[in-house]
């Protein structure tokens, strides 16, 4: 790509610092200093958004902003703001925002809000450093420090089943840890410090032509580290038991910040690191594309199985990132466009659903899909929200997640691999066969004998349910709604996930 | 201005002094001596950062004959680390009487800071052992301050630092009468590989390794370190094992010949030997000052890499890639002894924090600490993590350079070692924490009811920990201080 310009600027590491120093401000508030922590909360969240909104169309002209510090002896610390970064701190920043408004009105009178917030605030740093990071070390550090931050998040409750959910999750994402470090060190080591380029590195092509047996190993590590993230089958099975967590937790987790740190990872090594011609060349994006696809399918048929709603949703997370990895997988720009968009759709219709699941909990004391009957009367925005965003999980149009499947669909018959669209197939047949019920219980089956169960402090008479609740939902579904009707518009989820795709190409 | 090195020794000694003759101004006589040391020690590091090694010879004589001083960028950064925390202990330390046990703890602490800077700034081996017998004999004092239960741990510890003295001195005794000399860097090069010179080797190796530790002579750390109160173990496992590892390192890099290199893999085995060992029973410590006194004994393993991969480079010219292997392995090591130091400070500091508010470090009296205590909880979590050797902390940057110094080395045996160690590290810190984080719903029985504790006994070990993660950020310049003067360095 041409006309593309590296300017050193501050810039990237104020877009750390407006959650770290709420983050670790909120640490030292005491227990009824809501307003306070609500203005820092607030404050940091919507200076990032107004950040990233500053920096997309200068970034997308093709200014970048870098900022570098030394970190380790020959190898920097570097946060650039270039598209695809910008793409993930933007889908963070605006979820951060929704999300800390619900998180306010979900916490309300529970104890430990503090310790919450500080952790979540150092959650959402670690993602937009993940997503700013311009080298490997760098990402593994902040990849390091969200496992690390989401910890007290998944245990937050203190139970023993939350303890025990957060022991599962903290053995996986640490053991991932360590094979990625492996990984990285063992890159690091053979070929120097390795920075994010469009269509790949140099130094690793070098490699692959070199020592193609040693780049494969090398390849095999990294992705195996980030796949427990991105919770490709086999490495999976903590991402359902970390759905114990408080319901903003999971809808982080489940759309923001974990899963999708494992496959914004798995992104960069393929396209930005190895670059697809050389990871082609190496033979390991079939077998890639195939344990994605594997997933998807296994995900779907798991999730056909739960009556939990939060456990059905989890493994439907499991199903649908694998989407992403399965783009990012076949070869070509459609593709490629395709998981990347997927990246910002699935956020935007999964964080919808752990809203609505949380105010079904609190609201009615409803867990499982089976006792939804009848609710849609009671609570009709949250519901509308729900149905949206689990049409859009479907690949119904217009919702967003129609756009991504087709997107992918086009590029698997592009890459002259027709089986991707099977795969599309079977599991939009599936996620209907989970969705539907629970949709058609909503809305059509009567409320007749249902035990519901409002906790007093949860009582409202003028609403539904808390609005501080019921807003972010309803934002969030329309979000997910207004990625899919106006994707054809500049600066649209689908539109930036094309241009960074193209330049992933355009070195071919 | 190297007469900087005489006052690192000379000021804390007089404080000593001053100290015991005025019983009822200790804590105060203490604060000032502690304040003037660490600024010494730290104006000492500038400048050996800034000019290079230190020399000071007294009374006028050269190496063979006088008392010679010298510091390099090895000793600065130990003699950094040593006032960075005596001085974060000493106010810990003026907190209850519980926190540092007798009254004598002043004096005997000054007197252990004396012994430390003493070793890390003598030139010569005998030198070495009379800073290294004070060390030791005021460490022995210090773990008698925990009152009667400590005595019988205190005695077994004095047996051991004087059979380590003995070995290191028959050691000295022989180079002495091989070579005429006591300078060691002259020895090196009078010293031929006879039988004389790998006996005196040994001997020193063995009675150092006795000190610091190194498994299977570990037995004796693990009760005399717990035993201890609070400020005390936290001065014995962050800085006084690290005293003798001082000397091996300074040892083996400056008699290392390649006849040697099975023997520092021997070393290096028994390290791993060691982070294995250690980290297994601080997983069933019942404890928690023994879960931390045992994780001592397994990051001293750690330090022990520094020989397999650093000492076979130390003739590498610059720029090759052995040097380049060597230096990070030197470089990592290092930054473990210095992120371990921080880290186990600040644990053994907050243990001390939780039993005085507990009445006990039993884990499973600790329920709930995590939440009414978060100040401690926060130092103890950042520490296991510094320990663990993850990001963001200094411990990460040693593991980091470590690992890339055994990838480039070809001894890939050493990365099990490393990646496990530290999966270990996170497997009995999160036990120990997990203790502490109960506090709701399905327990029906009330936490127990806690005693006040002092503010600053949960800001000073939070500090410590903190230094570590910054650090961690920070650690080009610490990273390049090592390597002043030594075999690769600048100056």
């Amino acid at each position: 790509m041409t006309g593309v310009e590296t300017v050193a600027s501050p810039i990237p590491v104020l877009m750390l610092l407006t959650s770290l120093v709420p983050g670790v401000v909120i640490f030292f508030l005491r227990e009824e200093q809501v307003r306070t922590r609500t203005v820092l909360n607030l404050g940091g969240a919507l200076a990032k958004v107004a950040l990233v909104v500053a920096l997309i169309p200068p970034v997308l002209a093709g200014t970048e902003l870098e900022w570098r510090a030394p970190l380790l002896p020959g190898i920097d610390l570097v946060l650039r703001a270039e598209p695809f970064s910008l793409l993930f701190v933007g889908l963070s920043a605006l979820l951060w925002l929704v999300t800390t408004i619900y998180a306010i009105g979900y916490l309300e009178g529970k104890p430990h809000r503090s310790r919450f917030f500080g952790f979540f605030s150092l959650c959402v740093t670690a993602t937009v450093g993940i997503a700013l990071s311009g080298n490997l070390v760098t990402f593994l550090i902040f990849y390091e420090v969200l496992t690390l931050a989401t910890f007290p998040l998944v245990a937050h409750n203190g139970t023993r089943q939350a303890l025990a959910g957060a022991r599962v999750y903290l053995a996986y994402t640490l053991g991932g840890g360590v094979v990625l470090l492996l990984g990285v060190a063992w890159l690091t080591w053979l070929v120097g410090p390795v920075e994010f380029t469009d269509g790949g590195t140099e130094e690793l092509a070098r490699l692959a032509a070199e020592q193609p047996a040693v780049a494969l190993w090398v390849f095999a590590l990294l992705i195996a580290g980030l796949g427990v993230k991105a919770a490709i089958v086999p490495l999976h099975s903590w991402l359902p038991l970390a759905m114990i967590a408080p319901a903003p937790v999971s809808a982080l987790l489940h759309a923001v910040a974990v899963v999708k740190a494992g496959v914004f990872g798995i992104v960069r090594v393929i396209h930005q690191t190895y670059g697809v011609e050389t990871a082609d060349a190496l033979g390991v994006l079939g077998p890639l594309a195939v344990l994605a696809a594997l997933t998807i399918v296994y995900g779907s048929v798991l999730a056909l199985r739960q009556d939990d709603i939060k456990r059905r949703l989890a493994f439907s997370t499991v199903s649908q990132v694998s989407y992403i990895t399965l783009g990012a997988s076949v070869l070509g720009v459609v593709s490629t466009a395709g998981g990347i968009v997927h990246l910002v759709h699935q956020g935007l219709m999964k964080i919808t659903l752990f809203f609505c699941a949380g105010i079904l909990a609190e609201a009615l004391g409803v867990t499982k899909v089976s006792r939804l009957a009848g609710v849609g009367r009671r609570l009709p925005l949250t519901s509308a929200a729900f149905t949206i965003a689990a049409f859009g999980m479907i690949g119904l149009p217009p919702v967003a997640g129609f756009v991504s499947k087709w997107q992918l669909g086009l590029g698997g018959l592009d890459a002259g691999q027709p089986w991707v669209v099977l795969i599309l197939l079977i599991s939009s047949v599936l996620n209907a066969a989970y969705f539907l019920p629970a949709v058609y219980a909503l809305w059509f089956r009567p409320a007749e004998g249902a035990k519901w169960h409002t906790e007093p402090h949860r009582q409202r008479r003028t609403f539904e349910a808390p609005p501080s609740l019921v807003f972010p939902a309803v934002a969030a579904a329309g979000f997910a709604l207004l990625a899919g009707l106006l994707a054809g518009l500049p600066y649209s989820p689908l539109e930036m996930a094309r241009f960074i795709a193209e330049r992933s190409y355009s070195s071919l | 201005m190297s007469g900087l090195l005489g006052a690192l020794v000379l000021v804390p000694l007089g404080g000593a002094v001053l100290a015991s003759l005025l019983p009822a101004r200790a804590a105060a006589v203490t604060g000032l001596t502690a304040a003037a040391t660490a600024a010494t020690a730290a104006l000492a590091t500038v400048l050996v950062a800034t000019t290079g090694t230190l020399d000071l010879e007294l009374a006028g004589w050269g190496a063979p004959l006088g008392i010679d001083l010298r510091a390099d960028g090895l000793s600065a950064t130990l003699l950094l680390l040593t006032a960075a925390v005596g001085a974060v202990v000493t106010a810990y330390a003026a907190g209850p009487r519980a926190a540092r046990g007798q009254e004598p703890f002043w004096p005997l602490w000054l007197l252990l800071w004396a012994g430390l800077n003493a070793v890390y700034v003598s030139g010569d081996l005998f030198n070495t052992y009379v800073a290294l017998e004070l060390l030791g004999l005021a460490a022995v004092a210090l773990v008698a301050q925990g009152g009667r239960d400590s005595l019988a741990p205190a005695l077994r510890y004095l047996f051991v630092a004087v059979l380590g003295s003995l070995a290191y001195l028959l050691g000295v005794a022989l180079v002495f009468a091989e070579t005429g000399t006591l300078d060691i860097a002259i020895a090196a090069d009078s010293l031929d590989s006879g039988t004389s010179a790998v006996v005196a080797l040994g001997a020193m190796t063995v009675g150092l390794a006795l000190k610091t530790a190194l498994f299977p002579l570990h037995a004796w750390l693990p009760p005399a370190h717990s035993a201890a109160p609070a400020a005390v173990s936290a001065l014995l496992s962050a800085l006084v094992v690290k005293a003798s590892f001082y000397v091996l390192v300074r040892l083996w890099f400056t008699v290392y010949r390649a006849e040697a290199a099975t023997l520092t893999q021997a070393l290096g085995v028994l390290g791993a030997a060691a982070v294995v060992w250690g980290g297994v029973q601080a997983l069933r410590q019942q404890r928690l000052k023994r879960v931390v006194a045992y994780s001592t004994v397994a990051q001293v393993g750690y330090l022990f890499l520094i020989f397999p991969l650093a000492a076979p480079g130390v003739d590498a010219g610059a720029g090759t890639a052995a040097a380049a292997t060597a230096v990070a392995g030197w470089t990592g090591a290092l930054a473990v002894a210095v992120a371990h130091g921080l880290a186990k400070s600040a644990m053994f500091l907050t243990a001390g924090t939780l039993a005085a508010a507990h009445g006990t470090d039993q884990l499973d009296r600790l329920r709930g600490a995590a939440s009414r205590m978060p100040m401690s909880g926060m130092a103890f979590a950042l520490a296991a993590i510094t320990l663990a050797g993850l990001p963001p902390t200094l411990g990460f940057v040693g593991k980091w350079q470590l690992l890339q110094a055994s990838l480039g080395s070809g001894q890939w045996w050493w990365v099990p070692v490393l990646l496990g160690g530290g999966l270990l590290t996170i497997a009995y810190t999160a036990r120990a924490m997990k203790a502490t984080f109960r506090d709701q719903a399905d327990d029906d029985e009330e936490p127990p009811e806690l005693r006040p504790v002092l503010r600053r006994l949960q800001v000073a070990p939070l500090g410590l920990a903190l230094a570590a993660l910054l650090l961690g950020l920070t650690a080009v310049p610490l990273v390049d201080l090592t390597l002043v003067g030594s075999p690769w360095g600048g100056s």
